[in-house]
C-alpha cells in the first residue's frame, strides 16, 4: 500500500512539475552478482521509456541512470528492473521474476554470492 | 571410426577445463635480488566483478576462476596496483612494487598483439604496438608484414618502394588514414607509408572492406587507421637506434613533456640513411636505392577532463632524398645523359593539424569533434630521361556530432566536411593542373540491441566538382547468435578519382610510352572511379585442449562499376582508359589463431583472390597478383622477471603462389616465392631491449628483376616485373631505450 501509495505521488510530483530536466541523472541500489545481472540490468532500465543511459557497477551495485524526467519517473524503471528479476531499494522482485534468471545469477542465494566473491 | 575418440576427447576437453575453477597465485614484494618475499593481506580481483580475495601469511592467494575473467587487479596499501591480463587459470606469480620507487611502470603479462573484435559491427583488426614491434624496421609500410590480412610487395625494381595490398587490391583503394584524417592520399600516395616512422606508431586500426561514412567517400576496399603516439601516454624519453647489413640506419627520438596541468607536448625526431651501394645480383644496378630522410613532428595536447575538452596540434616537416638506378649513376655528371641511367626523387612535405573533441560532461553520450588538417607535398624526380613533378596542396575539415535517439541503444553521427585539393603535375613534358573541391555531410545511425544484434547504416552527400553530386550508402552489421562467435556482413560504395601517374610511378622506370585513351573525362580525360562492396565475415573463438583459440572466415567482393583499367598487356605502352565490362577483385581468407601453451602464440592464413579485368584485349586477371597465398606466424616470450626482463622470439613465414606477368616474352607465371623473417629481442629492463633479426633468411631472390638491365635506354627496359625479394637476406639489430 505504502509503494501504491508512493507512486501515485511521484505520478502526480512528474505532472504538477514544470521545467523538468531533459537530461536528469540518479543512481539506484540494484542487487545482482556478475556480468550477466549487468546486461538484463541494464537493458531493462534503457528499454523503459524515457531512459537514455544506463551504467550499472557489479561492485557498488550503483545503477546510474539518465533519463527524461517528462517521459519516466524513477519508480517506472524500478518496476522495470524488478520485472526481470532484480531487487532495487525501492521494489523488491516477485519470487517468479527472480526465479526466471540465469541460475548462476540467483543473487539471494548465499552461496551464489559466495562464488562471486 | 579412427576419428571418432578423437572427437570425443575433442568435446570432453572443455568439460575437464570448466572443472577446472581456481585461479592460485603468489603475490610477493618486489625486492633487487628476486627473492621470493611473499606479501599477506594484499587484494586480488577480477575487475569488472565482485570476486576478490586476500593473500594469506605467505602471500599465496585462490581466486574463483572463469573463462570470460581476463584482468587480475592486485592492490596494496603503499604498492603500485597492477592489472594482470590472464588468459588460463595456470598458477600465477607477481611481485608488486612500493610506490616509493619512481619507476612508472605497470606490469602486464601477456596483452594479445592482434586482435579482431567481437563487438564492433565493421570487420576491425586492431594491430597494438607490441604486434608493430615484431617488425623491428622501420616505417608504416613494413608494419604489416606480421598480418594477414594486408599484402606486401615491392612496387618495381628500383625505387625500394613497398606497395600494400588489401582484398587483391592496390592501395589507393584503401583509404589511409592517421588519426583518422586521410593522410596517405594523392601525391603521397607511392611513398607515403615509407613517410611514417614506425616508433611513431601507437597502434593500427584495420577494417576489411566498405568503412564508415564519416571518413568520406574514398575508400573501397578498406580503412587503415594509424593512431599516432601521445605526449601524454608516450615514453618521456624514447631512444630507439637500427642498423642493418644492407647500409641502413635510423635514428628515432621522441621527448615528451608536461608544459602545464592541462598542456602536454611531444618531440619526434626520426631520421634515417643508406648511403652505401650493393649490387648482389650484379646488373649493373642498385639493389636498394640510396636514401636520405628527415623527419621531424611536434605535437601539442590539452586535456580538461573537468570540463571534457581533448585538443591535438600537429607539425611535420619530412625532407626525403633517394637516388635510384645504375650504381656509376653520379647525379651531377649523368643526370639527363645517357652516360648512365639513374634518377632522383626528392620530397619535402609540410603537414598541419588540429583537432578539437568535446565529451559532455553531464551527458557522456553527447560528444563532438572538429578534425582540420593541411598539407603541402612537393615532389621533384627524374627517371632516366624522364621527368616526373608534383606538387600537391590539399585541406581537409571535418566537423562531427554524436548523440543518441530516445535512449543508448540508438546513435548517431552526423557532419559536415570539406575537401580542397590541388595538383601540379609535369609528367616528362605535359603539365596536368587540377583542383579538386567537396562539402558533404553524412549520418550514421548505429543501432545496438545490447546483446546480439548491432547495425550501422551511413549515408553521406558530397558536391564535387569533378566527380558530380552523389550518395554513398554503408551498412554494417554484427549478430552473435551464441558465445564467442561474430557473424559480420557489409555492403558499400566508394568513388575516387585516380591519380594515374603518382600511383604507378613505376612506369617511369620504364621504357613504355604513357597511352591515355580517354580524352572526355574531367581527371587527365579519364573518368571517376566508382566501386561497391561486399562482405561476409564469420568469427568463432573456442577453446581447443584448454587453451584459447580462434577462427575467422573472410568473403569479400568489390565490383567496379567504373575503373581506369592500367594496362601493361601491350608491348613497349601503359595504357590508361576507363572501364568497358566486368572488373572485380574476389578475396577469401581463413585465419587460425591458437595460443599452444602460456605465451606461445600461433597464426595462420590461407588467401584465395581472384581479381579479373576486362582488357581493351580481354579479360584476365590481373599481373603480379597471387592466387594462392599461405601465412605463418609463431611469437613465444619467456615469463617476466621482476624487473620486466624476459626474451620475446618471432618468425613470420610467406608463401605466395605463382603470378601472372603481363606481356613477359619470357615466361606467362612467376615461380612460387617462399620467404621467412625472424627477430629475437631481448628485453633487459622496462628501460633497455635489444633486437636482432633478418629478413628473408633463407635468401629467396628473384633472378633478373630488371628486364634489359644491359640496355637502360633502350626500348625493352622494365623494372615492373617483380613479383619475390630482390635483395637476399638481411640482417640487422637495434636497442630502444625509454625512461
Amino acid at each position: 500500500m505504502k509503494k501504491a501509495i508512493a507512486i501515485i505521488v511521484l505520478m502526480f510530483v512528474g505532472t504538477v512539475m514544470v521545467g523538468q530536466n531533459k537530461n536528469a541523472k540518479a543512481t539506484l541500489d540494484v542487487d545482482g552478482v556478475c556480468m550477466m545481472c549487468k546486461e538484463r540490468i541494464e537493458k531493462a532500465a534503457i528499454k523503459t521509456k524515457g531512459v537514455k543511459s544506463a551504467v550499472w557497477n557489479v561492485e557498488t551495485h550503483e545503477l546510474s541512470i539518465i533519463y527524461d524526467e517528462r517521459k519516466a519517473d524513477l519508480a517506472a524503471i524500478n518496476q522495470s528492473i524488478a520485472d526481470v528479476g532484480h531487487d532495487t531499494k525501492e521494489i523488491k522482485a516477485t519470487d517468479e521474476a527472480y526465479n526466471s534468471v540465469h541460475p548462476c545469477c540467483l543473487y539471494r542465494d548465499e552461496d551464489v554470492q559466495k562464488d562471486h566473491n | 571410426m579412427k576419428r571418432l575418440p578423437i572427437l570425443l576427447l575433442l568435446l570432453l576437453f572443455p568439460l575437464v577445463s570448466s572443472a577446472q575453477t581456481v585461479l592460485n597465485g603468489l603475490i610477493m614484494e618486489e625486492n633487487p635480488d628476486g627473492k621470493d618475499m611473499g606479501l599477506s593481506g594484499a587484494n586480488v580481483f577480477w575487475l569488472d566483478t565482485s570476486i576478490g580475495t586476500v593473500t594469506d601469511l605467505d602471500g599465496a592467494f585462490s581466486i574463483p576462476y572463469k573463462e570470460e575473467y581476463s584482468k587480475l587487479v592486485i592492490s596494496y596499501v603503499g604498492y603500485k596496483t597492477d592489472t594482470l591480463t590472464v588468459s588460463t587459470n595456470k598458477p600465477v606469480k607477481h611481485w608488486l612494487k612500493s610506490n616509493a620507487s619512481l619507476d612508472e611502470v605497470v606490469l602486464k603479462s601477456r596483452r594479445k598483439a592482434s586482435s579482431r573484435s567481437f563487438i564492433e559491427a565493421q570487420n576491425v583488426i586492431n594491430v597494438s604496438s607490441a604486434e608493430l614491434l615484431k617488425a623491428a624496421c622501420c616505417n608504416l609500410s613494413e608494419s604489416f608484414e606480421t598480418n594477414p590480412s594486408i599484402d606486401v610487395n615491392f612496387a618495381d625494381a628500383i625505387t625500394g618502394t613497398r606497395q600494400i595490398k588489401m582484398l587483391g587490391l592496390t592501395s589507393p583503394y584503401t583509404l589511409i588514414t592517421t588519426e583518422n584524417v586521410p593522410s596517405i592520399r594523392g601525391a603521397a600516395q607511392a611513398y607515403g607509408l615509407s613517410f611514417i616512422p614506425g616508433t611513431w606508431v601507437e597502434s593500427i586500426q584495420i577494417t576489411k572492406g566498405a568503412g564508415s561514412v564519416v571518413n568520406g567517400f574514398e575508400s573501397i576496399a578498406g580503412q587503415i587507421n594509424a593512431e599516432l603516439q601521445k605526449p601524454t601516454t608516450d615514453d618521456r624519453i624514447f631512444v630507439n637506434a637500427y642498423g642493418a647489413a644492407n647500409g641502413r640506419f635510423e635514428l628515432n627520438t621522441h621527448l615528451n613533456t608536461n608544459v602545464t596541468e592541462k598542456w602536454s607536448t611531444g618531440l619526434y625526431l626520426h631520421g634515417n640513411m643508406r648511403d652505401e651501394k650493393f649490387d648482389d645480383n650484379n646488373d649493373s644496378f642498385l639493389d636498394m636505392p640510396l636514401a636520405r630522410q628527415i623527419n621531424v613532428m611536434n605535437r601539442w595536447q590539452y586535456t580538461n577532463g573537468e570540463k571534457g575538452f581533448v585538443s591535438f596540434l600537429n607539425f611535420r616537416y619530412l625532407n626525403d632524398e633517394k637516388q635510384i638506378g645504375q650504381i656509376n649513376f653520379d647525379p651531377d655528371t649523368d643526370k639527363g645523359t645517357t652516360n648512365a641511367w639513374g634518377g632522383e626523387i626528392d620530397t619535402q612535405r609540410i603537414d598541419i593539424s588540429a583537432k578539437l573533441g568535446y565529451v559532455n560532461p553531464e551527458v557522456p553520450y553527447e560528444s563532438m569533434g572538429l578534425q582540420l588538417a593541411y598539407s603541402n607535398h612537393d615532389q621533384e624526380s627524374y627517371f632516366g630521361l624522364r621527368e616526373y613533378n608534383i606538387v600537391h596542396n590539399s585541406f581537409y575539415g571535418n566537423g562531427l556530432f554524436n548523440s543518441i535517439i530516445g535512449d543508448s541503444r540508438h546513435k548517431f553521427k552526423t557532419g559536415l566536411s570539406a575537401t580542397y585539393d590541388d595538383y601540379k603535375e609535369l609528367v616528362e613534358d605535359t603539365n596536368y593542373d587540377r583542383t579538386e573541391n567537396s562539402v558533404g555531410g553524412f549520418f550514421e545511425y548505429s543501432y545496438d540491441n545490447l546483446s546480439d544484434l548491432t547495425v550501422t547504416a551511413g549515408l553521406r552527400l558530397d558536391v564535387h566538382n569533378l566527380l558530380g553530386t552523389f550518395v554513398t550508402p554503408r551498412i554494417h552489421a554484427l549478430y552473435k547468435p551464441w558465445d564467442k562467435s561474430a557473424f559480420r556482413a557489409s555492403i558499400g560504395r566508394g568513388k575516387r578519382s585516380a591519380n594515374i601517374f603518382t600511383e604507378n610511378q613505376g612506369l617511369f622506370s620504364t621504357s613504355r610510352n604513357i597511352v591515355i585513351l580517354n580524352t572526355g573525362g574531367e581527371i587527365y580525360g579519364l573518368e571517376p572511379e566508382i566501386a561497391w562492396n561486399y562482405g561476409v565475415s564469420y568469427l568463432q573463438g573456442f577453446d581447443l585442449f584448454g587453451r584459447r583459440a580462434d577462427v575467422t572466415l573472410d568473403f569479400y567482393r568489390t565490383d567496379f562499376q567504373n575503373q581506369v583499367v592500367v594496362d601493361w598487356e601491350q608491348t613497349n605502352e601503359v595504357r590508361f582508359y576507363n572501364l568497358k565490362g566486368d572488373s572485380f577483385a574476389n578475396s577469401f581468407q581463413i585465419e587460425f589463431n591458437y595460443n599452444v601453451f602460456e605465451r606461445f602464440d600461433i597464426r595462420t592464413a590461407y588467401k584465395f583472390y581472384d581479381v579479373e579485368t576486362q582488357y581493351a584485349s580481354e579479360k584476365l586477371e590481373k599481373p603480379l597478383t597471387p592466387k594462392h597465398r599461405i601465412f605463418g606466424n609463431v611469437s613465444y616470450e619467456t615469463s617476466l622477471k621482476t624487473n620486466g626482463a624476459h626474451w620475446k622470439f618471432d618468425a613470420t613465414y610467406n608463401w605466395l603462389g605463382e603470378q601472372r606477368f603481363s606481356n613477359n616474352s619470357i615466361r606467362d607465371y612467376s615461380p612460387t616465392v617462399a620467404t621467412v623473417n625472424a627477430q629475437v629481442t631481448k628485453v633487459f629492463s622496462s628501460k633497455f631491449e635489444l633486437y636482432l633479426g633478418g629478413e628473408n633468411i633463407t635468401n629467396v631472390k628473384q633472378d633478373n628483376p630488371i628486364v634489359s638491365s644491359d640496355n637502360p635506354f633502350g626500348p625493352n627496359f622494365d623494372t615492373s616485373f617483380v613479383y619475390g625479394p630482390i635483395f637476399g637476406s638481411s640482417y640487422y639489430a637495434g636497442l630502444r631505450f625509454k625512461i
